[in-house]
């Protein structure tokens, strides 16, 4: 379940355990059986942690969604709330203990706050006079939750809004704390590095809370040889951008939530038995977990998608070629080790199945359907047998993208590389003619302005007005929103300086391979993430070196180091990589982490990258989670 | 060393000895006569009792003087923490610490004002410290915890009349119970019932039971008799282990168990007024006569009897002491002392009794039985003799685990300090590893010993936050309570002194400074606090809200900024209130994000305080899609307008004016036209006339809403598309110049599935586009001729990936050739 964890540079399950032990504790505290009334957006990061079967085994008998009014029937000792500290929260659960039938067999109430309690939520149940009915109120801290080998991830979506949009350090803090669960199952981290205003922010609380907690410093060697905070809001561009790895492709088509896509089942049909074809279509979307526990998806996830259908086919000959083995196992022996890989390969084999159709939906999507083809690639799919023809249907369709998602793909290369960013983009304009979906307009526009360090009032007014008359005078206050993150804003006096940053940076690879990349540029297909250009940097020679660009950009940069106690001082082996923590505030997306995957992997890179976030994110889901629709009456 | 066994006693199997602790350096006139003694368990209490004495003396005094206001005192105990319990006739309960300051005072109900208390007992349990009294109406009521208290009263017992002949208090089965004898007859009293019990074996009708006593792990229990019995069993009344006859027939003074963990024999022992004597399971006893008036105290390995010149320690000789030194002994400890003395004489007797340690392979025993003796004896010199002898064993020995010598001797330090009369805490090493090195700091630290105190933890290298932090934070909570001193020397004091100490939490100190009215003191102190969270509940209570407000901020805790901000919401007017906000704007902007979700209204004041017109206007459009009447609407849209234009927000204030026409025109149409387009965007209610036919107004709105020519094409394009209009379009291509050109005619008649309509545009598109209006309506042909015409390489590529190999052989030949010749130009 959880193996994968472990087999990073640094042993992520550690914390996970740790999460898991704690969770264990909490629900042994509450004997007798029990049912979980669960604030809905928890169940997806929990599920990170503990499955139902952890919970069932420790006398979890329902699980409810909180709501409203009063509780399900349950015939359990315990009822135990898992909520984040927000009061509309505490409002609903005083209704629920509120309406309980007093008169039926008494239950006792807890309550788990996530990922800390809170005196004002505290507060208001003592005002809604529901607080002495609760046993226990604890909290669960849960701030970084282990996604992936490499990879932790706060899941908290409202991180950048808060922060940037509504001054609400909230997700700040937690972040510092986890930081420091960090520290203490993996020890103090050597060196902070970070920019950008939050960033010098968290390291502030980090290490005002290693003041606190002197005298209970723990005596294990760093894991961590540095840190390095970074703002989202230095590197805006990023996101606005089309991921273009395979990860970051299924991300930007059907989202990926808690590790989780949701894939139209029409391409998964086939799969379960060939004979039975076309009589039951699933109706339901599936369901795939992505992460490395997967073989073939840990090898493809970060590869560019262009390189994705050589890479599948490759893979598709090896298992043939592993199936085809059987033929020559001749002695008992043979037959015997044959069938001992057999479940693996059976694994192998569904995987690749299952991957071949992800990769087919999305080439429906970014490229040109040809039916026929598309026909002929499905009997390879099913049958595994005829590979070439696969290969000969990406030979032809890698050339066509369709021309909706290339025309784009073309104007936010062009915007990137800068070419006539100051003026009305006559693409964007039929765009909002043709009403595509606002979200699309938005990250083009907010491209722009952020290519162009602002965009003139005129243009901009005239971007806002015919986005206004489009989609309505509401989105109004999104805009507003989008202008107070300096996402969209006017060009004030000064120049534009990001084409110096571009090119000091090396923002823009002409030359960027998708196939066997040498630069983390192929993640974009030419562009370089800013974001990671400065980690890369940071490695090496030093951000000494680009000074004048940092400056440039938004918030302070500053190093800070943290004094080890005697005897942890890591002596490094020859030729040993350095561990960098990167942590991106405000997200990070699919690409820039297989980014940072790939410096780890570079082999004269001297250093490897685990990651941490406060919630992934793709451009559409960012610019989401910063609209502000009012409500209608 | 023969005289070691000097006093050593015989009973049965075990031998018994008498040691004398200290000589007491009280000055009493009447030694212990008509005095009240306490004293509390785990060798602290004779101590106690020097310090005690000093309190008792001081509370003589106090009697003395009258100034003893409440009633007289019936009984005196030790907390586990060290206070003072004294328990007044009319059941009140006064604590005073160590040095006789008043602490505080409880008392054990209403009832027993008027009944007075006649007996009270102060015990202890894993609860803590308890106290039991029984009544002048013969009803008991028991405190299971005095700091956690709930008095219970315990039900009648049948025939009681006065004060039982004896009691005692039980805890058993976690529940506290009294025990107690009414001459003959014995009865068990808990929460709920009395029951009358036998103890086996007794034969109760001739006599009463005068005197009883439970061991130290309400284990046992031993009972006197009237004539002189003493019978021992098990608190539980199920086994006898043994009776005596003591032959003295006067009820004894006091009676206590004296047993060791791994005793060999239980036994009690019984005081007289000038006899002590100590009864086991066989039939001798050992006698004692005692000079003067003393006190025993019941130990977990022993029996302390405090006199008025004396302390002595009375207990069981352990097993390893007994053979190391009993006379004659050949057991492998009493051998390797041997040897060992030899040794330090130079004889080679030394290497004849190694070598018979050695023959019977018990060497490793022989240092063993060493090591633990020592920890057994008093006398520092035969703790070293005992320890040389152990390490001169260890030498001959390879793979001998150190530890055990090595703590022995690091505990035996700790020990012998503490002893030392000025210290004055007669602790055994059983006691000592019994309470944890935790509670004898504690125990050092409440008799203000905070120098050896942290000796002892620097010695031990206890953790720093749990050892030298913790003494010095009662250092200096003791240190700010000191009157005299003025604040910045304390303060100064303080910090000098704790520095950086690891884990120290100056807000405790401070709080203490504050509890003694030390407010100016208080706060200096919590500036050392490291972390601020700690500092924001005391600066609240000490009403310094301004700068709670600021440490909360400081801490990063959005929720300790949240707390104070709803404190200060409600202790302060509300311009006080927003003043104190605009200050800080952390505070602010979280209060901003309250108000949002819970308090609309007070958002609105706040931003008019500071005058933010941009959010002002934001807050009106907000407001006006919660309203469903237009006029409202229109209202708060105009406030809005207002608004953006004071913020000098120009486009915001224009295009807020626009949606109110919109929204006018709208209204209009609807009622004139029976049409649903209020609310709808600007484009959508174009595209909902257009498709209604409703050319005319349509138009009126595209020139007075200055619509681009490029998007009301296309919008009237798609309309006409989907309404299969294709005359109406075929006109609205001709009436001027497409400012989109024409491939969108294109492909919107292709979209809706009308290639017939869709071939009138194809001409009309530009040279650029062809290519793709070939393609959009499949006519492979047209797009190959046409791609041919440009010489587009990448155009030609375009049109080939459409075709097919098996049915437009012949275009694709035609096209690789073309593509050829374009590639080599």
């Amino acid at each position: 379940m959880s193996a994968h964890l472990s087999y990073g540079r640094v042993n992520l399950n550690i914390l996970r355990e740790a999460a898991r032990k704690e969770l264990r504790e909490f629900l042994d505290k509450c004997a007798g059986s029990k049912a979980i009334v669960w604030d809905e957006y928890l169940t997806g990061p929990f599920g990170l942690i503990a499955q139902y079967s952890l919970l069932k085994e420790h006398e979890v008998e329902k699980m409810f969604t909180l709501k409203g009014g009063r509780l399900p029937a349950a015939d359990v000792k315990n009822i135990i709330f898992f909520v984040r500290p927000r009061l509309e929260l505490m409002d609903i659960i005083a209704e629920n203990v509120i309406s309980e039938d007093k008169m039926h067999s008494p239950r006792d109430f807890h309550i788990l706050f996530v990922p800390r309690r809170s005196m004002l939520c505290e507060q208001r149940l003592k005002e809604q006079g529901v607080l002495g009915s609760f046993i226990n109120i604890d909290e669960y801290i849960l701030d970084l939750i282990p996604y992936d080998g490499d990879l932790l991830s706060m899941e908290s979506e409202g991180a950048f809004r808060e922060c940037y949009l509504e001054s609400d350090q909230t997700s700040l803090y937690h972040t510092a704390k986890g930081l420091m669960t960090l520290q203490a199952l993996y020890g103090t981290i050597p060196q902070i590095f970070g920019k950008g205003e939050c960033a010098r922010h968290v390291a502030n609380m980090m290490l005002r809370m290693k003041r606190e907690f002197a005298g209970s410093q723990t005596q294990i060697l760093p894991v961590f040889d540095s840190l390095l905070l970074l703002d989202r809001n230095i590197d805006l561009l990023t996101p606005l951008a089309t991921q273009l790895t395979y990860e970051g492709l299924i991300d930007e088509v059907y989202g990926i939530t808690n590790g989780y896509a949701k894939l139209p089942p029409e391409k998964f049909a086939a799969q379960k038995k060939q004979g039975e074809v076309g009589k039951d279509l699933p109706t339901e979307p599936k369901k795939m977990q992505l992460n490395s526990a997967e073989e073939l998806y840990a090898e493809i996830r970060d590869k560019n998608f262009n390189a994705i259908g050589a890479a599948l086919s490759k893979k598709a000959k090896i298992i043939s070629a592993a199936f085809e083995e059987r033929h020559n196992a001749k002695t008992v022996g043979e037959i015997k080790q044959f069938v001992s890989q057999l479940p693996h390969m059976q694994a192998a084999r569904s995987s690749l199945a299952n991957h071949t159709s992800i990769a087919e939906l999305i080439k429906d999507i970014t490229s040109e359907k040809n039916s026929l083809y598309s026909f002929s690639f499905h009997v390879q799919l099913t049958t595994l047998h005829s590979s070439f023809i696969y290969l000969f249907y990406l030979y032809l369709t890698r050339q066509v993208t369709s021309e909706a998602f290339f025309d784009n793909l073309t104007v936010e290369q062009e915007f990137m590389t800068g070419v006539d960013t100051d003026k009305v983009n006559t693409y964007i304009e039929d765009c909002i003619a043709q009403k595509d979906p606002l979200i699309k307009i938005l990250r083009l526009v907010c491209m722009q302005s952020v290519c162009n360090n602002g965009l003139k009032q005129k243009i901009l007014d005239y971007y806002k007005r015919e986005i206004l008359q489009t989609y309505g005078y509401e989105h109004m206050l999104t805009l507003n929103n989008l202008e107070k993150t300096g996402l969209l804003k006017p060009q004030t006096s000064t120049r534009n300086n990001y084409p110096t940053i571009r090119k000091t940076l090396k923002l823009w690879m002409e030359d960027a391979n998708e196939q066997n990349p040498n630069d983390i540029s192929y993640v974009y297909s030419g562009y370089a993430p800013l974001s990671i250009r400065l980690t890369q940097v940071l490695a090496r020679p030093g951000w000494r070196s680009i000074e004048e660009v940092l400056k440039m950009l938004p918030g302070p940069h500053f190093e800070e180091r943290q004094q080890l106690p005697a005897g942890l001082h890591k002596k490094r082996q020859q030729g040993e990589n350095r561990t960098t923590l990167v942590f991106f505030l405000g997200g990070v997306t699919y690409a820039e982490v297989a980014a940072l995957r790939f410096l780890s992997q570079m082999e004269d890179g001297g250093t490897e990258y685990i990651i941490a976030t406060t919630k992934l994110i793709n451009g559409t889901s960012w610019i989401k989670s910063l609209m502000d629709r009012p409500e209608a009456p | 060393m023969a005289f070691i066994t000097a006093n050593w006693n015989p009973l049965g199997e075990a031998f018994y000895r008498k040691i004398e602790l200290y000589e007491m350096g009280w000055s009493l006139r009447d030694g212990l006569k008509e005095c009240l003694v306490a004293a509390a368990p785990y060798g602290g209490p004779i101590e106690n009792h020097l310090h005690n004495l000093k309190k008792l003396t001081l509370l003589q005094n106090i009697y003395n003087l009258q100034r003893w206001k409440s009633g007289p005192v019936r009984q005196l105990g030790w907390t586990v923490c060290d206070d003072l319990l004294c328990i007044q006739e009319d059941g009140t309960v006064l604590i005073y610490d160590l040095f006789g300051a008043f602490k505080r005072h409880f008392s054990m109900g209403n009832e027993v004002v008027q009944n007075q208390v006649l007996e009270a007992k102060v015990f202890h349990s894993p609860y803590g410290t308890g106290v039991a009294i029984v009544t002048g109406a013969s009803r008991f009521t028991l405190a299971t915890n005095i700091d956690d208290l709930k008095l219970r009263r315990l039900p009648e017992v049948p025939g009681l009349q006065g004060a039982p002949s004896c009691w005692a208090v039980l805890t058993q089965d976690r529940q506290t119970k009294v025990l107690l004898a009414n001459r003959a007859d014995l009865y068990i009293l808990d929460n709920t019932s009395c029951t009358p019990v036998t103890p086996p074996g007794l034969s109760l009708q001739s006599c009463s039971i005068v005197n009883m006593a439970v061991s130290f792990s309400y284990k046992y229990l031993a009972l006197f008799t009237d004539s002189g019995h003493l019978w021992m069993g098990s608190a539980n009344l199920k086994d006898k282990l043994s009776e005596v006859d003591t032959k003295v027939r006067t009820p004894p003074k006091q009676m206590v168990w004296c047993r060791r963990p791994k005793s060999q024999q239980p036994s009690v022992v019984i005081m007289w007024d000038r006899l002590l004597l100590v009864a086991g399971e066989c039939t001798d006893t050992i006698q004692y006569t005692l000079d003067e008036e003393s006190v025993c105290v019941a130990e977990l390995d022993g029996v302390r009897i405090v006199g008025g010149s004396r302390h002595e320690l009375l207990q069981e000789v352990p097993s390893a002491c007994q053979d190391i030194f009993k006379i004659a002994s050949m057991a492998p400890g009493a051998l390797l002392l041997e040897a060992h003395k030899e040794y330090e004489k130079s004889s080679q007797k030394a290497d004849e009794y190694l070598r018979e340690i050695k023959e019977q392979s018990v060497l490793g025993e022989a240092v063993r039985q060493c090591v633990e003796a020592a920890g057994y004896e008093h006398e520092p010199e035969t703790q070293k003799t005992l320890l040389r002898a152990a390490s001169f064993g260890k030498c001959f020995l390879s793979n001998y685990p150190p530890e055990p010598f090595v703590s022995m001797c690091r505990d035996l330090k700790v020990l012998n300090s503490v002893r030392e009369y000025t210290v004055g805490i007669p602790l055994t090493h059983t006691q000592y590893k019994q309470m944890t090195v935790q509670v004898l700091i504690d125990r050092l630290v409440y008799r203000k010993l905070y120098p050896l105190a942290i000796e002892i933890c620097r010695y031990l290298k206890t953790p720093e936050y749990q050892g030298v932090s913790r003494v010095l934070k009662h250092w200096a909570c003791c240190k700010v309570q000191q009157k005299e001193e003025p604040d910045e020397s304390i303060a100064h004091a303080v910090s000098v002194k704790l520095g950086e100490a690891a884990g120290i939490s100056y807000s405790e100190i401070a709080a203490r400074a504050y509890e003694c009215g030390r407010t100016e003191l208080a706060i200096k102190l919590l500036e050392f606090e490291p972390r601020s969270g700690e500092q924001v509940p005391l600066l609240l209570k000490m009403k310094r809200s301004q700068l709670a407000l600021s440490k909360a901020i400081e801490s990063g805790d959005t929720d300790l900024v949240y707390t104070v901000v709803t404190y200060l919401k409600n202790e302060m007017n509300r311009g006080d209130f927003f003043m104190t906000l605009r200050n800080q704007p952390v505070a602010l902007s979280l209060y901003r994000q309250f108000c949002k979700h819970q308090e609309q209204d007070t958002l609105k004041d706040l931003f008019n305080q500071d005058d933010d017109h941009q959010e002002l206007g934001n807050f009106y459009v907000k407001a006006s899609y919660k309203e469903k009447k237009l006029e409202a609407r229109l209202s708060l849209l105009q406030s809005a307008v207002d608004e953006y234009n004071k913020a000098k927000n120009e486009f915001a204030a224009k295009a807020t004016e626009e949606e109110m026409k919109l929204l006018r025109f709208q209204r209009r149409l609807d009622e004139e036209m029976g049409e649903a387009l209020l609310g709808l965007s600007l484009q959508e209610t174009l595209h909902a006339l257009l498709t209604s036919n409703f050319h005319k107004q349509a138009e009126q709105l595209y020139r007075d809403f200055r619509v681009p020519d490029k998007r009301y094409w296309w919008l009237k394009l798609t309309a006409l598309a989907e309404k299969d209009d294709w005359e109406e379009m075929e006109k609205f291509a001709k009436s001027k110049k497409s400012p989109i050109g024409y491939l969108p005619f294109v492909e919107v008649c292709v979209k809706q599935h009308n290639k017939y309509e869709a071939k009138k545009y194809v001409s009309k598109v530009t040279p650029e586009q062809k290519v793709k209006a070939h393609l959009a309506i499949g006519d492979l042909e047209g797009a190959a001729e046409a791609a041919i015409e440009r010489r587009s390489e990448g155009e030609i590529s375009t049109v080939l990936s459409r075709c097919s190999p098996t049915t437009d052989r012949a275009l694709l030949e035609r096209l690789n050739r073309a593509r050829s010749t374009a590639a080599k130009k």
